[in-house]
C-alpha cells in the first residue's frame, strides 16, 4: 500500500500479536510444552522408544479421527455430542452384519458406513428444520443410539459383546484398510540393520517390536490433510467458515447454510464410523460400552486447537495438535508412572485455560472490548 | 423510458394482517430514492418484497417496464437487486476477503478441483476497499475490526462489483456515528454517480436529504407520495412520517425538533 493510504491511527503490529490470532498458535504452544514436560520425566521409561512412540501416536490417532469431524462442525456452528455412541453404535452394527447375520465384511462395513452418514443426516436435519440447539438434539440421539447399542446385542446373542469379527474378516480386503498395517517389510529391514529391537522371546521371537504402522494412523492423517484443504482451500471451506460465522448473514450472500451443515452432520458421523471400524477390526470384537464419552475428547481437542465453542472460527491443524497434546499426556503420564486418575485433572485445566486463551484471541480479532 | 425498477399498488398481507396495504415505488438508474418510514410503517416487508424473500399478495414488480416475479432471493440477485441489511451485511470473525467473496468465490483449477483463489479474491477486495477509501492493513484482517460504516461500505462495494444494478440500503447510517455515517453518504452518493440506482431506506430525515434525489414516505402500510428534491422541507418529511398531528404536540412539549 502506498504511503499516502495509510492511516495515521492503524498502530504498527507485533508479529507476536499477529501470530496469536492464530487459531493453532496455543495448540503449537502446548505441544512444545507437553513433549519437553515428558523428554524430562519419562525419557527413560521408553517413551520414545519405537515402540513407545507408535503408542502415544496410536493413541493420538484416535482422537485426531473424531477431532477432524468435530472441528469442521464445530467451525459451521454446530455440536455433535453422539459421537461416542455413534462409535459404538457402528461397531456394534459391523459386527452384527458380519459375524450374526454372516454378510461378508466389506458389506457389513460399508451398509454401516452407509447408514451412520444417514443417522449424521438426521441430526443435522433435526436440528435445520426445529431450529433447536444442536448440543440438545445429538444429546437426544447420545441416548438413543447407546440405548440401541446395548438392546440389540442383547435380543440377537444374549450377551454385550460379539466376537469373532477377526476370523470373519480374514483375508477381507475392505477390513484390512482398517485393520491391516503398512510397511511391515520396511520394519523388518529397520530390525535387520539394528535400528529397532526384536522380540527374543515368545511366539514373535526374531519379529521386530513394531512391524508396521496400523491403517488408524493413516486415516488420522489422512482425515487432518483432507479437512484442513477443504476447510482453507475450497469454496465450501469458506462456506462453513459463513455458516458458523452467522448463518443468517451468509443465506443473504447466497450461501447454502442447511446443506453445508447436513454435510458436517454426515462428516461428523463418518469419522466416528472411521474410528468405529478400525476399533472393531483391531479388537476383533465389537462392545456395547465401546466410545463412551469420545464426544467430549474430541470436543475438547478441538477447543484446545483453538476453535471458538460458539463457531466460524478454528483450525484443523489446531485440533489435530489438540488430539496429539491429549494422546501425548494420556499415555506419558502412564510411561512416567504418574496415577492415571491425574490425567483427568490435567485435562480439566488445559480446557480452562484454552477456552479461557480463545476468547481472548477472538476479543482481539473482532476488536470488542 | 420505463424506470429501472418499479412496483405497482403491491400489497403483502400476513394473515389478517395487512403488512403492506398499497405500495407504488420506482427508481431509476443514477437515482437516490430514499424510502422514509417510523418504525412499524412496513419498510422491512417491503425491503424483503423488494429482495424475493416475500412474494406480494397482490400487485406487480416490474424490471425496465416488464414484469417480473422471484420467488427466492437468488432470482432477485440475478436481476441485479443487491440488499445490504444493516447488521446482517458481514461476518465479524471472517477476513474482509473472505467476506467479500462469500458465496461468490473465486475459483481455480488444481489437478481438477475447483480452489478457492486466495490470491485473486485478496487482489480484488484490496483494489476495491482502496476505491472506496478504506485502509486495509492486508485482506487478511478480520471484518470485526472495522467499524461499523466500514463495514455498510465494504457490503456495498461487494455489492457493487458483483453486479448490482438496484442497490437496497436498510437503513445503512442508523447504528452510526457523525463521521461514519458521512462516509456512507459519501459511498452512496458514489455509487449513484456510477449509474446505480440506489433504495435508500431510513428514518432519519436529514440522511435521507443529504443524498436524496426523490423522497417517498411509508405510513401504516402504505405510500404517502413522493416528492423530488427541493420540493419538501425536513419539518413535512417528519410530519408525514410520524403521522402529523401527534409529533407536533410532542414536538412542542420538548421544545425543539425530534
Amino acid at each position: 500500500m502506498s504511503d499516502s493510504a495509510q492511516d495515521e491511527r492503524l498502530k504498527s503490529i507485533s508479529p507476536l500479536r499477529q501470530a496469536l490470532v492464530r487459531p493453532e498458535l496455543g495448540s503449537i504452544a502446548g505441544t512444545i510444552v507437553v513433549f519437553l514436560f515428558f523428554s524430562f520425566l519419562a525419557f527413560d521409561s521408553g517413551m520414545f522408544s519405537p515402540r513407545g512412540v507408535l503408542n502415544w501416536s496410536t493413541v493420538s490417532a484416535q482422537f485426531m479421527i473424531i477431532a477432524v469431524g468435530a472441528c469442521l462442525l464445530m467451525i459451521a456452528g454446530e455440536f455433535d455430542l453422539s459421537v461416542g455412541s455413534m462409535i459404538g453404535f457402528a461397531g456394534m452394527m459391523m459386527a452384527i452384519f458380519s459375524v450374526t447375520f454372516q454378510w461378508p465384511v466389506w458389506t457389513a462395513i460399508l451398509v454401516t458406513f452407509g447408514l451412520c452418514t444417514a443417522l449424521g443426516a438426521l441430526n443435522g436435519y433435526i436440528v435445520i428444520r426445529t431450529g433447536l440447539p444442536s448440543f440438545i438434539v445429538t444429546l437426544a440421539f447420545l441416548f438413543i443410539l447407546r440405548g440401541f447399542t446395548i438392546f440389540f446385542p442383547q435380543l440377537i446373542e444374549r450377551k454385550t459383546i460379539i466376537g469373532g469379527v477377526s476370523d470373519a474378516a480374514e483375508g477381507d480386503w475392505i477390513a484390512s484398510l482398517f485393520g491391516g498395517k503398512v510397511g511391515e517389510s520396511f520394519f523388518i529391514w529397520l530390525a535387520d540393520i539394528g535400528f529397532i529391537d526384536v522380540f527374543e522371546r515368545g511366539s514373535r521371537a526374531g519379529q521386530p517390536v513394531v512391524d508396521g504402522i496400523p491403517a488408524l494412523l493413516l486415516w488420522a492423517i489422512g482425515l487432518v490433510i483432507f479437512g484442513h484443504f477443504v476447510l482453507t482451500r475450497t469454496r465450501f471451506g469458506n462456506w462453513i467458515f459463513a455458516s458458523g460465522g452467522d448463518a443468517q448473514a451468509a443465506r443473504y450472500a447466497g450461501v447454502p447454510v442447511n446443506r453445508v451443515k447436513i454435510l458436517m452432520f454426515m462428516f461428523s458421523a463418518f469419522c466416528a464410523c472411521v474410528f468405529a471400524a478400525c476399533q472393531v477390526m483391531e479388537f476383533g470384537s465389537a462392545g456395547a460400552d465401546r466410545g463412551l464419552l469420545k464426544e467430549f475428547e474430541a470436543i475438547i481437542a478441538v477447543v484446545i486447537g483453538g476453535a471458538l465453542l460458539t463457531g466460524g472460527y478454528g483450525s484443523v491443524i489446531g485440533a489435530a495438535l489438540g488430539a496429539l497434546i491429549f494422546g501425548v499426556v494420556q499415555q506419558g503420564l502412564f510411561f512416567a508412572g504418574v496415577e492415571s486418575s491425574l490425567f483427568r485433572v490435567f485435562l480439566g485445566v488445559l480446557l480452562l485455560a484454552a477456552v479461557i486463551l480463545n476468547t481472548y484471541i477472538r476479543r482481539i480479532i473482532t476488536g470488542e472490548k | 423510458m420505463a424506470p429501472l425498477f418499479e412496483m405497482q399498488n403491491v400489497e403483502k398481507h400476513f394473515g389478517t394482517v395487512i403488512a403492506l396495504g398499497g405500495v407504488n415505488f420506482s427508481v431509476s438508474e443514477g437515482e437516490c430514492h430514499c424510502l422514509l418510514g417510523d418504525n412499524g410503517a412496513g419498510k422491512s416487508t417491503l425491503i424483503k418484497t423488494m429482495s424475493g424473500v416475500h412474494t406480494p399478495t397482490s400487485g406487480r414488480l416490474l424490471m425496465r417496464g416488464e414484469t417480473v416475479h422471484f420467488e427466492d432471493p437468488r432470482q432477485s440477485m440475478q436481476q441485479g437487486i443487491a440488499t445490504v441489511y444493516q447488521d446482517l451485511a458481514m461476518i465479524p470473525l471472517m477476513s474482509v476477503s473472505r467476506n467479500f467473496f462469500m458465496g461468490n468465490e473465486p475459483v481455480k483449477k488444481w489437478l481438477g478441483f475447483d480452489l478457492f483463489d486466495h490470491e485473486r479474491a485478496d487482489q480484488v477486495t484490496m483494489d476495491e476497499m482502496r476505491k472506496m477509501g478504506i485502509n486495509l492493513r492486508g485482506p487478511h484482517q478480520a471484518v470485526g475490526t472495522l467499524s461499523g460504516g466500514e463495514r455498510q461500505t465494504v457490503a456495498i462495494a461487494r455489492a457493487v462489483y458483483f453486479g448490482a444494478k438496484v442497490l437496497i440500503l436498510d437503513e445503512p447510517t442508523s447504528a452510526l456515528g457523525v463521521r461514519q455515517t458521512a462516509n456512507v453518504l459519501a459511498t452512496v452518493d458514489r455509487v449513484r454517480r456510477d449509474g446505480i440506482a440506489v433504495v435508500f431506506i431510513t428514518h432519519n430525515v436529514r440522511h435521507a436529504l443529504a443524498v436524496g434525489d426523490r423522497f417517498t414516505v411509508l405510513n401504516r402500510g402504505k405510500t404517502l407520495g413522493t416528492a423530488n428534491k427541493g420540493e419538501i422541507t425536513p419539518e413535512e418529511l417528519q410530519d408525514l412520517m410520524a403521522g402529523g398531528q401527534e409529533l407536533a404536540e410532542l414536538e412542542s412539549s420538548l421544545g425543539g425538533t425530534v
